[in-house]
């Protein structure tokens, strides 16, 4: 496995990536617009990111206990319990409901 | 004085979300070991890169026998949601464009989307504040995880930790949004995953960014 030049390769995409925006727009005021768009893409961006990670693995859509224990987090969240219980019982309940059979 | 304030505000607010990114990078630390990479590698591949999501997928593509270029691909498209995420970012940061970049580099996905203000600007000394606590779990937790090759993330149930983490995100967001950004939240899951099977892993996440495009009509 060559993991050096990986390691390398990847935190210098990784710089380019997150530093191309600020290098070419900066410091201005923002049109109407793109305040609109900037304020959803934080939703667009976060949900999508909550699908692929619990509902699916690589390129398959897979339905498991980690999906199971996203469901029971969002419930917990929407009672207001906060992030780190909610975290850690989605974990736990993930474990449990693998021990039990599920994917 | 109140770039300070700004700064412990950011830093009063991360201690769930830098106990979060610790879970992870432990399991990233656990899993990379077991992958077959040094610890060494691993504590030093969250020190300079500091992206989960493209960490764990660029080892993924490695353990498997994939080449250094599909590796550093994968990483690249799971880090492509930086990119608007950026640009939504960089009209708010001062100095040159080299300075800009540095700033940039903070972002992670729970700082930018906490420093987010109403009107669209971001809170930079914020965002500096809430991104610290978590760089230096996430190092932490890799160092933590490479000494614990024998523990399978997968039965703790370490893989609910990510999705749950922007879950938590996304319910805070919602709260207090507009109702569009409801709507914009289920277009962009559901893009996401309608698009998984068809397309690499960390492309769905970036064309669902495109459901905040609708934010270009006149009513918000």
């Amino acid at each position: 496995m060559s993991v050096w030049p990986t390691i390398a390769l990847v935190a210098l995409v990784t710089f380019a990536i997150k530093g191309v925006g600020p290098a070419l727009l900066g410091d201005r005021p923002l049109p109407p617009a793109f305040t609109r768009v900037v304020l959803l893409l934080a939703p667009a961006l976060l949900a999508a990111l909550v699908i692929t990670n619990a509902a699916a693995d690589g390129t398959r859509v897979q339905i498991g206990a980690d999906t199971a224990g996203v469901v029971i987090a969002g419930v917990l969240l929407l009672r207001g319990v906060g992030v780190l219980p909610v975290v850690v019982v989605a974990a736990v309940a993930t474990a449990l409901l693998r021990l039990a059979g599920l994917p | 004085m109140a770039d300070r304030e700004r700064l412990r505000a950011g830093l009063r607010v991360s201690p769930p979300y830098a106990a979060a990114s610790l879970l992870l990078s432990f399991s990233f630390g656990a899993v990379a070991t077991a992958a077959g990479v040094s610890p060494l590698a691993a504590v030093a591949m969250s020190a300079v890169v500091y992206a989960g999501s493209a960490q764990f997928a660029s080892i993924g593509i490695l353990a498997a026998g994939g080449g250094v270029g599909a590796a550093v691909g994968a990483a690249a498209l799971m880090n492509s949601r930086f990119l608007p995420m950026g640009v939504a970012l960089g009209p708010s940061l001062p100095g040159g464009r080299f300075r800009r970049a540095l700033q940039g580099q903070a972002v992670v996905d729970s700082s930018w989307a906490l420093a987010l203000r109403e009107d669209g600007t971001f809170d930079r000394w914020f965002l500096f504040g809430h991104s610290a606590p978590q760089y230096a779990c996430w190092v932490l937790g890799t160092g933590l995880g490479v000494l614990t090759d024998r523990v399978d993330p997968q039965a703790l149930g370490l893989d609910a930790v990510f999705p749950a983490f922007f879950l938590a995100l996304l319910v805070a967001e919602l709260r207090k949004g507009s109702r569009t950004s409801y709507g914009v939240a289920l277009a962009g899951g559901a893009l996401a995953l309608a698009l998984v099977p068809v397309v690499p892993v960390g492309v769905p996440v970036l064309v669902a960014s495109g459901a905040a495009l609708v934010g270009l009509r006149r009513r918000p």
